[in-house]
């Protein structure tokens, strides 16, 4: 058994194109961008839709809800923690951190929900928790 | 445009240094460009096209044409991180075809060794690199993301930590007959699996070795090789790709070699099979793993029978990879694999590989290399090159 700790968590630089999500996230809204013209939601969110090139893109709120798809916990660090990449309910894969568990029980498959931790600079992170 | 035949490697050279606190970036590659230049049998004055990647110090190709006092009318800084050199091949053949310069210099050199970088640490983004904020904050660094893929890798397939070991057991093999290796003792695949996880699910043995150095290749036209006194060694085939997160459409089991490894095949006209000894890009050992699957050497999946039980082990398998003991015990310069994987290919079709590891009638030899992070965004360049 291995408890995750809470680690400090690199700055996230938001810019013109991802100001909003932290904006909302400050409000523990969690937000994706999707393509009005083909329908698609895409992570990471941009402004212009990676999968039409269409600028006709709005910010959703998502679920929160997801299912990990690949994690690797790096344990020769001195706060061991889980890179993963979970698949969200609304379709898209993200990059992100399984955190508040026991890194030891993870498993690939395993449903997640969002939880915002705070970065060194105080913007929310998304990272995920089991359910 | 093809570029089958029409350009050869003349000259190769790998730094023997594998810590090189008194030299500077910029020393070490003016000694690999000599020495590759010594080895070709032309000198600085010949060169008049340069490549080189993000391992130049300053302003790429600017700074280092001025340091080396080079006269170019070609030059290419294609970064595609440690596969980048394999692509610079092929572009110099490229340049070459198109009559844009005769002898073409690449070079690679640093020195993560003596400055403390390591793979558990995360990499400084630029804030206007437009992941920053998607990905910075995860602590990725090199070994948890190929953590992943491994992981997604071995739930996909079965794949096992004992397949990915074999990898690292035979570049043992190997690295024992090279001098200049980092880490010369045969292992095995329990002492791959004894030592420590550094992230799931690979194991300090799992990674490649981090050192300075560097290496060079030059480049060059038909005419020029035949003129030369070396053994002959043509560049038949090449492919370059990215794979990326393709809007979070995620799939880790496979890299860009899907792609640049049927385009090399198809511009060479040999088949996997033909290969007779493979250099393969091993930052770790499921990077080998995935491939070897890609290059169309085994099927999807069965990469972890494919590697086991010796079979990249020269004189004893049925793919001789990596005979200088690979990024996994010889040699990782810059953190960049892809240069030494090129000169490796070269030394065995001249025959010039050590005995105890050099493939009988070597005719046929690839080449291949991922660069940046496999779980991301990597580059991949794949090269075929013929004994003439």
């Amino acid at each position: 058994m291995l408890m995750a700790k809470d680690r400090k968590i690199p700055a996230p630089t938001p810019g013109i194109e991802s100001q909003p999500f932290f904006d909302a996230a400050k409000e523990s809204r969690f937000l994706i961008r999707k393509c009005r013209a083909c329908g698609r939601a895409h992570w990471y969110p941009r402004a212009i839709c990676p999968f039409c090139a269409s600028a006709d893109t709005a910010w959703v709120e998502a679920s929160g809800k997801g299912t990990i798809y690949a994690y690797s916990v790096m344990r020769r660090v001195p706060e061991p923690f889980a890179l993963a990449y979970v698949t969200l309910a609304e379709g898209p894969t993200m990059l992100t951190n399984i955190v508040d568990c026991d890194l030891d029980a993870l498993r690939i498959g395993q449903a997640v929900e969002i939880v915002f931790k705070p970065a060194e600079n105080g913007l929310p992170v998304p990272m995920f928790k089991p359910v | 445009m093809s570029i089958k035949g029409k350009a050869y490697i003349a000259g190769v050279f790998e730094h023997p240094t594998r810590k090189a606190p008194d030299k500077s970036i910029a020393q070490l590659h003016a000694e690999v460009a000599d020495g590759a230049l010594a080895d070709a049998g032309l000198s600085r004055a010949d060169v008049d096209g340069y490549f080189c990647a993000a391992d130049a110090p300053g302003f790429g190709a600017s700074s280092m044409v001025d340091y080396l006092n080079l006269k170019v009318r070609h030059v290419d800084s294609t970064e595609l991180g440690g596969c980048s050199y394999i692509a610079h091949v092929a572009h110099a053949a490229q340049a070459i075809a198109a009559g844009k310069c005769n002898v073409a210099l690449v070079t690679l050199a640093g020195r993560p060794r003596s400055e403390g970088h390591s793979g558990t640490m995360a990499r400084p983004r630029d804030p206007n690199q437009p992941d920053q904020p998607w990905e910075h904050p995860y602590g990725v660094a090199t070994v948890n993301g190929y953590g992943m893929c491994a992981m997604r890798h071995m739930y996909q397939y079965g794949t096992t930590s004992e397949q990915l070991a074999w990898v690292k057991v035979a570049a043992s093999h190997h690295a024992q007959h090279n001098p200049n290796a980092m880490l010369r003792d045969v292992v095995t695949v329990e002492d791959v699996l004894n030592s420590p996880i550094i992230s799931d699910p690979l194991h300090r043995l799992d990674c490649c070795v981090v050192s300075d150095g560097g290496g060079a290749v030059v480049v060059v036209r038909p005419e020029i090789a035949k003129s030369l006194e070396r053994p002959r060694v043509k560049i038949i085939g090449a492919g370059e790709a990215i794979k990326h997160q393709n809007g979070g459409d995620i799939d880790l089991t496979y890299s860009a070699a899907v792609w640049s490894g049927p385009a090399a095949f198809a511009e060479a006209g040999v088949k996997p099979a033909d290969i007779k000894y493979a250099s393969i890009y091993d930052s770790f050992t499921i990077t080998v793993i995935i491939q070897l699957e890609d290059l169309g050497f085994c099927e999807k999946g069965k990469g972890g029978r494919f590697v086991a039980d010796g079979n990249l082990i020269s004189g004893v398998g049925k793919l001789p990879f990596n005979t200088d003991g690979g990024g996994l015990c010889n040699n990782h310069p810059s953190n960049r694999g892809g240069m030494t994987k090129v000169i490796e290919a070269v030394r065995q079709l001249r025959g010039e590989a050590h005995p105890a590891v050099q493939v009988k009638n070597c005719d046929l030899a690839l080449a291949h290399g991922t660069g940046l992070q496999l779980a991301t965004r990597h580059g991949a360049a794949t090269l075929i090159l013929e004994r003439e």
